[in-house]
Formats: C-alpha cells, sequence, structure tokens
C-alpha cells in the first residue's frame, strides 16, 4: 500500500516510510482503522470464496464433468460455505459497525477499543488458520488437504472415523477462534451503544443503524456460545476419547445439528440485520424522508431476533422430527414472515411520497427490496415442513439462501459500500462505473440464482459433484454457470471502482449524500478523534435540525 | 386443480416453473433409451408427495399473490415518485409514520400465517401420523457409504440400490413402509415423485412410507451430504404390478444359483476378500460390509447406479472402481486376467 494510502486523518498529510505505514495499521486500536481492516480482509476473503464458486460452477456446467475430482469438488464447498459466513459476510459487516456505530452515536471510538483490535485479529487469525489446512492439514496421504465436510459438518462425518488427518481441525479450530473475536466485538458494540452516546441521543433517537447493529450483537452473544461449545465437544471426541457426536460409540448425531442450528439460524439474522440496518439509511436519504414508522422498525427487528431463536429446526425438517415438532417450528418460522414484511412495508412507506434520487446505492437498495421480498416467500414455502421434504437439500434451498445472502446481503453491502466510501476515504465512487457493476450484477445475479430453483424442483440435490445426464438439469446448470461468470465480471468492475476512485474519484466534502446523521458532520476522513467537541442532539434526525432550524424533527418526536 | 390454473395468475417464474412440469415428458427419456421416470416434485405418483404438491401449489398461490401485491407498490413508488428536475432544491412532505396503515400490514400477514400454518399442519399429521395398515409391505433401508441396503425381514430378502415395491391400489391399499437406519454417516432417501426425503441417521431410526399408484422405474439418489462420492449414491425403485412384484420376491427369496461352469470364478471370489464384505446367499460369502450379491445380475446398475450392469462395467468395477466411482470403498482387486474373467463369469451366474 503507498505511503499516503490513509493518511490519519486530521494530521498533516505527509509520506511516511512504509515500515511505519504498515506498523501504524498491525498496531492499530482506532476504531475506524479496524473497520477499514474488517472489511479489506473481508474483500480479500470474497476473492478467495468467488474463485471457489467459480471452479464449483465449471464443474456442474454439464453432467459428468471432470474438471475437479470429488475430493476437490467437496473441499470447494466446503471452504466456500465457511469462507463467504465466518468470514466475509460476518466481518464485513462487523466492519460497517465498527466504523459507523461510534461516528453515528458521537463518540471518539469504541467503548474497548484494544478488545477491538483483538478481536479483529483473532477473526482474520481464524481466517488465516482455515486456508492453512490447504498446507497443513495432512489428509489421509500426509498431503495438504482443505476440510470437505460440508459447512455443517454434520456428525458424523466430522468424527475422526470419517475425518481423518486434521483438515476438520482446522476447520474447528478457525471457527472457534473466530467466534471468539465475534463475541468480543459483539461485547465491545453492545457497550460502545449502551455508554458512549452523545448528550441528548436517548435510546429512542439512536439512528436505526446503531439501534439494529444493537441487537444483532446481542444475537451474535446468544447463537454464537452454542457454536463454540460445540466446537470444543467436537475437540473433546476426536482427542480426548469424548462420545458427544460420535455414532460409533453411542454418541449423537442430531445433537450436533441441533448445536449447529441453534446458532446457524440466528446467524442469518445476525447477517441481515445490519442489512436492514444500511437500508434503514440509505432509504430515506435518497428518498428524502425520514424512515416511516421508527418505532415499529424498532420493535419488528427485536421481534426478528427474538422469533429467529425458536425457528432453527426448520433446517432439520427431513431428520424425522414429530408432527408436533414440525408443526412448531412451522409456526414460528412462518411468524417470522410478518415483521420481517413490516419492515419491507416500512421501507416501501418511506420512499412514498418521497423524491426518489437514483444514485448508485440507492439502485442497490431497490435491487435488495425486490430480492429480499423473493428470499422471503420461498422461506416462507419452505417453512411448510411437507414441501421442504421436498425441497430441502436440494438446489431450490441453494438457490434460496443465495437469494438472502447475494440478493439481500451483498446488494445492502454494495449499496452500503457507494454509501460510505466518500467518508472512509474522502473521494466519491465513479457512478459510471456503479452503474455498471449494478447492472451486470443483477443481471447475473437473476441468471444464477432465479434458474436455480428450477433443478431442485427438478430433484437435484446439492452438494454433488457430478450429476446424471437426462435429468433436465444440464441447460439449467450451464445457465446457472455463465450467470456466476458475470456475477464475477461485475465484482472485478466493483474492485476497479475502488482502486480508480481512490486516486481519481471527486471529492466527497463532509456531507455528499445531504444527509442526517453525525457522521456527516466531519470531515471525509474524519479526523482520528472523530469530533473535535462532543455534538449534542435534540432528534433522531441532527443534521436535518440544522439544515432546518424552521422546522425540526425534534418538534415532533 | 381448480388452484393449479389459479397459479397462472402468479409471478413470471412460477408460470416457468409451471411451464417446466408439463414439458416434463422432454426428459423423461434415459440416454440409453429405457423409459424412467423424472424426479420432478410435482409429478406425484404416491400419496405423500401428492398431498406435497398439492400443498405446495397452495403455498406459491397465496406466496405468488403476496408477491404480485408486494412487487406492484415497490414498482409503483419507484416510478411515481422519483425526483424530477422541478423538485430540485426541495424536500417533500416528511411523514414519519401512520399508525393505522402499519397495524394493517401487521395484521393481514399474521392472518396469512394463520391460514398457510393451519393448511400445513393438516398435510403434516397426515403424512406423518398414518397408521401402518396390515398389508404394508416392511422394508428396512440401511444407508452405507455411497449405497444402499434393503432388508425385507418379513419376506427374507435382501438386495441392494434398487428396491421393488408393490403397486398401490387405492381400494386395496399395500404401501410400503420403510424403517430408515445408516450404518455410518448421514444420507437421505429422497425419490421426489413418490415421497418427501427423509434422512438417515445412525442411531436414530425413522420411517417414512409410499403407496406408489402406477408402475415403473422411479429414480432418486442420496440427498444428505454423506462423503466423497456422494453423488453417486443413486436410487432406484421398481413399482411393480402385483404378479411381478410377487414374481420378484419368489426369485429373491431362492439361494444363489450354483452353476458348475463358474466354479473356478467361484473359488477366486472365495479366496480372496471379496467374502469378507459381500454375500451370496447359500454360500460361505456372508460379508455384510458391501452389497448382498446373491441376485446380483436381477439389478439394471451396479454401484449404486453409477454404471449399468453388464460384463464389461462389472470387470472394470472389480479391476479398478476409481474408473466409474472414485472414491468409492471397493477396494481394487489386483486380480490376474484369468482369475478377473473367472470372478466376472461367475458375476454373471447369480441372476
Amino acid at each position: 500500500m503507498s505511503s499516503n494510502a490513509i493518511t490519519i486523518p486530521g494530521a498533516q498529510i505527509q509520506a511516511r516510510p512504509w515500515v511505519d505505514e504498515l506498523h501504524l495499521w498491525l498496531t492499530t486500536v482506532d476504531h475506524k482503522r479496524l473497520g477499514i481492516l474488517y472489511i479489506g480482509s473481508s474483500l480479500l476473503f470474497l476473492a478467495v470464496g468467488g474463485v471457489e464458486a467459480l471452479i464449483i460452477r465449471i464443474q456442474l456446467m454439464h453432467s459428468h464433468n471432470n474438471f475437479v475430482s470429488p475430493e476437490v469438488f467437496n473441499r470447494m464447498f466446503t471452504m466456500h460455505g465457511t469462507t463467504m459466513i465466518f468470514f466475509v459476510a460476518m466481518p464485513v459487516l462487523f466492519g460497517f459497525a465498527n466504523y459507523l456505530v461510534p461516528l453515528m452515536i458521537g463518540a471518539r471510538d469504541m467503548a474497548f477499543p484494544r478488545l477491538n483490535a483483538f478481536s479483529f485479529w483473532l477473526s482474520f487469525l481464524g481466517g488465516l488458520l482455515l486456508y492453512f489446512s490447504f498446507l497443513g492439514g495432512s489428509g489421509l496421504y500426509g498431503a495438504g488437504n482443505a476440510p470437505d465436510v460440508g459447512w455443517w459438518s454434520y456428525a458424523p462425518l466430522g468424527a475422526r472415523a470419517f475425518s481423518p488427518g486434521h483438515s476438520s481441525d482446522y476447520w474447528t479450530l478457525a471457527l472457534l477462534v473466530s467466534g471468539f473475536g465475534s463475541i468480543g466485538t459483539a461485547i465491545n458494540i453492545i457497550a460502545t451503544i449502551l455508554c458512549l452516546r452523545c448528550p441528548g441521543m436517548k435510546i429512542s433517537r439512536m439512528p436505526l443503524l446503531v439501534w439494529l447493529n444493537l441487537v444483532m450483537a446481542g444475537m451474535v452473544l446468544i447463537a454464537i456460545t452454542p457454536l463454540s461449545a460445540a466446537q470444543i465437544m467436537l475437540l473433546i471426541d476426536r482427542y480426548l476419547g469424548g462420545h458427544f457426536f460420535d455414532t460409533q460409540a453411542g454418541g449423537s448425531a442430531v445433537l450436533w445439528m441441533h448445536f449447529f442450528w441453534i446458532f446457524g439460524h440466528p446467524e442469518v439474522y445476525i447477517l441481515i440485520i445490519p442489512c436492514f440496518a444500511f437500508m434503514s439509511e440509505i432509504i430515506p436519504v435518497f428518498s428524502r424522508k425520514p424512515i416511516f414508522g421508527y418505532p415499529v422498525m424498532v420493535a419488528a427487528t427485536v421481534c426478528i431476533a427474538f422469533v429467529s431463536m425458536s425457528v432453527w429446526a426448520h433446517h432439520m425438517f427431513t431428520i424425522g422430527m414429530n408432527s408436533y415438532a414440525n408443526s412448531f417450528f412451522t409456526l414460528t418460522t412462518m411468524a417470522v414472515g410478518v415483521p420481517t414484511g413490516i419492515k419491507i412495508f416500512n421501507w416501501i412507506g418511506t420512499m412514498w411520497g418521497g423524491r426518489i434520487q437514483f444514485k448508485t446505492p440507492m439502485l442497490f437498495s431497490i435491487g435488495f427490496l425486490f430480492q429480499f421480498l423473493i428470499a422471503g416467500l420461498t422461506g416462507i414455502m419452505m417453512a411448510a415442513s411437507p414441501f421442504d421434504w421436498q425441497l430441502s437439500l436440494s438446489y431450490f434451498v441453494v438457490a434460496h439462501f443465495h437469494y438472502v445472502i447475494v440478493g439481500g446481503i451483498l446488494f445492502a453491502l454494495f449499496a452500503a459500500f457507494y454509501y460510505w466510501y466518500p467518508k472512509m476515504t474522502g473521494r466519491m465512487l465513479s457512478e459510471r462505473l456503479g452503474k455498471w457493476h449494478f447492472w451486470l450484477f443483477l443481471i447475473g445475479f437473476h441468471l444464477t440464482f432465479d434458474v436455480m430453483h428450477i433443478p431442485g424442483i427438478l430433484g437435484m440435490p446439492r452438494r454433488i459433484y457430478t450429476y446424471e445426464p437426462g435429468r433436465g438439469w444440464d441447460t439449467l446448470n450451464l445457465i446457472i454457470s455463465i450467470g456466476a461468470f458475470i456475477q464475477a465480471l461485475a465484482i472485478l468492475v466493483f474492485v476497479a471502482n475502488l482502486v480508480i476512485s481512490y486516486f481519481k474519484g471527486d471529492r466527497a466534502g463532509n456531507d455528499p449524500w445531504d444527509a442526517w446523521t453525525l457522521e456527516w458532520s466531519i470531515s471525509s476522513p474524519p479526523p482520528a478523534y472523530n469530533f473535535a467537541t462532543v455534538p449534542t442532539v435534540a432528534s433522531r434526525r441532527p443534521l436535518w435540525d440544522a439544515k432546518h432550524p424552521e422546522d425540526p424533527d425534534s418538534r415532533y418526536e | 386443480l381448480t388452484l393449479r390454473t389459479k397459479s397462472r395468475l402468479g409471478s413470471g417464474w412460477q408460470i416457468a416453473l409451471l411451464l417446466f412440469w408439463f414439458a416434463r415428458p422432454l426428459w423423461a427419456i434415459e440416454p440409453d433409451g429405457s423409459t424412467a421416470q423424472g424426479t420432478n416434485i410435482f409429478a406425484p405418483a404416491s400419496t405423500p408427495a401428492k398431498s406435497i404438491a398439492d400443498l405446495s401449489v397452495f403455498v406459491l398461490v397465496i406466496t405468488g399473490i403476496i408477491f404480485v401485491v408486494v412487487f406492484a407498490l415497490l414498482v409503483y413508488a419507484i416510478v411515481k415518485f422519483r425526483a424530477r428536475t422541478r423538485d430540485v432544491g426541495r424536500e417533500p412532505a416528511q411523514v414519519y409514520g401512520s399508525t393505522q396503515i402499519e397495524l394493517a400490514w401487521t395484521i393481514i400477514p399474521i392472518l396469512i400465517v394463520v391460514v398457510l400454518f393451519l393448511a400445513t399442519a393438516r398435510v403434516i399429521h397426515a403424512i406423518q401420523d398414518a397408521p401402518e395398515p396390515a398389508g404394508a409391505v416392511e422394508v428396512t433401508v440401511i444407508g452405507h457409504q455411497y449405497w444402499w441396503e434393503f432388508r425385507y425381514s418379513k419376506l427374507g430378502i435382501v438386495t441392494a440400490n434398487e428396491l421393488h415395491i408393490p403397486i398401490s391400489d387405492p381400494s386395496h391399499p399395500t404401501p410400503t413402509f420403510l424403517r430408515l437406519l445408516s450404518a455410518d454417516t448421514d444420507h437421505s432417501f429422497w425419490v421426489p415423485e413418490l415421497a418427501g426425503k427423509t434422512d438417515l441417521i445412525p442411531n436414530h431410526p425413522n420411517r417414512m412410507w409410499m403407496d406408489p399408484q402406477r408402475t415403473g422405474v422411479f429414480v432418486g439418489q442420496c440427498a444428505q451430504y454423506c462423503g466423497t462420492q456422494h453423488a453417486k449414491m443413486l436410487l432406484r425403485v421398481s413399482v411393480d404390478g402385483p404378479e411381478d412384484f410377487a414374481a420378484w420376491v419368489r426369485a429373491q427369496q431362492k439361494p444363489a444359483v450354483e452353476d458348475v461352469g463358474a466354479i473356478a470364478g467361484r473359488r477366486v471370489f472365495e479366496g480372496n476378500a471379496c467374502m469378507n464384505c459381500h454375500t451370496v446367499g447359500g454360500t460361505p460369502a456372508d460379508g455384510r460390509f458391501g452389497p448382498d450379491l446373491t441376485h446380483l445380475m436381477s439389478r439394471t446398475t451396479i454401484a449404486a447406479g453409477a454404471a449399468q450392469n453388464n460384463r464389461q462395467n462389472l470387470r472394470l468395477w472389480i479391476e479398478n472402481p476409481s474408473a466409474i466411482k472414485p472414491g468409492s470403498l471397493m477396494p481394487a482387486m489386483k486380480l490376474s486376467d484369468g482369475d478377473m474373467d473367472a470372478v466376472v463369469s461367475y458375476m454373471e451366474t447369480l441372476r
């Protein structure tokens, strides 16, 4: 990185030797630098996970393809899933939370800056540990070997009898270590929000992004702990003679499923709630209206958090639970649709009567709304457990959760990138490249993931390295793969935009979007101490009040 | 059926779904020319699959309507409320919310959820809690890495990978009840046109049933990732008419054919590790790690559906299983050419 890549904000811009610069980044406890580190490392892992996805898609382009061996294919989907969830989606969202939460509540840093740095490095090293398995996994024949047990590592596949060598151990340790990092960050976010709000910022005046990250952090505390416990139990099984999940010795495979999914389902909401947060900041600004129904948005989020803790076994409808359990989890899962629907309606309500500006962040937000609607509806289909007995473990599920994660989370993240990049770097991202990025990605996404529902309905299971001809799956898979490459192309445009705009983008100024939250009141990028004087707020949109002293929000709240 | 026609009013991709459903004869022909049934969940041939498909169409219609309504609102808002040049520098009316509207879009979804839940609960109960009638055929299915073992305890039959079950006449039902076990990792039994999938989990016996109402071969495969060759753990279910099924049962109940012409191959089989893993009924070979070979030649495929069952493939399978199914637990037997020919000839007598 060039020596003046990102200067200490507010200080004199001067070239520093690169060693000093590196030292500064490695030892930083500044929430903004850590946020950028989180985001940067996630982009790195996004590239790796994306390449893995492309390998999967090349292999599946037609039946009986021999691009990779079954062993390699199985490693690819395991690594792709693990990477994307644990080392892309979570860290990038933590990165944005880290960067934005203190700025939005008028604080000078997170509550525990050193814990913050420690948590980041734990997460990052967890990712390196996972990838070290390619070299140090010592599989059956002593060669390097990545885990190939699927990102759930269902028992007893993860037991030593079925997963010899150390590849599974790297997987376990990577999740355990990064899990501790996640817990550290969650504690930090909660403490920051509860203790460091500026004068006047009552709980009921926090920007929705702050509210939603508070809820997300609470869910991390509840959801990551059972995962960590399960990883420790798995290690005990593998090395200390335990039998928790060792079915050969009377252990329970179903117990592992419960542990995994009581983490795994809330995890989906841990990922999507910060994206709701982005939407709740971006849509109002580009519609030029305040968020519609702020109290209901908060209530719906808290409601989603609670209900989503009781839906995990809808991932297990095919394991032979009795009809009462299946009915219960059908009901709770469908019930989550209610508060989620409220959110979608409230975003539309925000746009209603507004003056919508179609800048790139808003384009991605509209893409999010449209795709998240479909993802929610296919979710309702699979919540009906008998329907799920057909759809579960098929490509329909793969299409559904990619609709959530790519169509929802990634689109929201792109919106966030285009929206806050000016604040982080002081430069605007190019609108022209942004539109190319948006349309290419939109086309690629729909080509891949709309079509992917159909092979599932035609009986194609997930996680198969090849398939029989004559089942009507060939053409569909070819289309899906072509879409994947279009998405990859769009990502290249995005990366080009990030790099080119960093050097040549228009100067952003403090407040390029004419927005209303506190981060836009200070310079871009913000100085190390954020606020020269700690601000005082009187409403949910302090900058609106400043810009419209004749008609401030504080009059109505 | 009225629901099905209505669902065409749904969104575009649901129409696409239905087109695929109606176009399914196009892909029902296997490349080798034999007609096998497809794997379309909307072409049910058995009561559980049919009640699921009916419920699915109902859910698709409801979600389709929700999609159309919300999508229309979204598009309307985007088009109607886009910023125009005359608006520059003016902010729209700042509206903070509306309790009545928000209450409406809370209560209506709750009502929809109640309806969907009740419809679903009915189907869950009808499928899962169905009593087993006296005439039911019982089969124990044991999942192995990467093949299926079928044991008909009451009939004294053991076979692999190709399940035979009788057709079930609704007026005189003879459903088949499967007891699902696993010898190693998790698997899932999925033949989409006969029933939804149910997992085979070690230490966790499961149950499922089907009452196919047309004859033919129904295909499916393992749906729960079970290891390297999860992809080639294929399933064939042959639904036979009553006479055909009875004839198949009688043939399977017999011990292996003793053909003196194949005695050399039998010696190779019993003198090597083959018999440690495979059973040939009526001979000392009684291994259970691999599929039962007593009536091997009554099956159309080998290696859990990975290859057609013919002399060439049998020889290749014994010589180099990785050529057909890399990662399979069948070892390469390293036999001499003569022994190989002999043992393949022996296999071919096991009718």
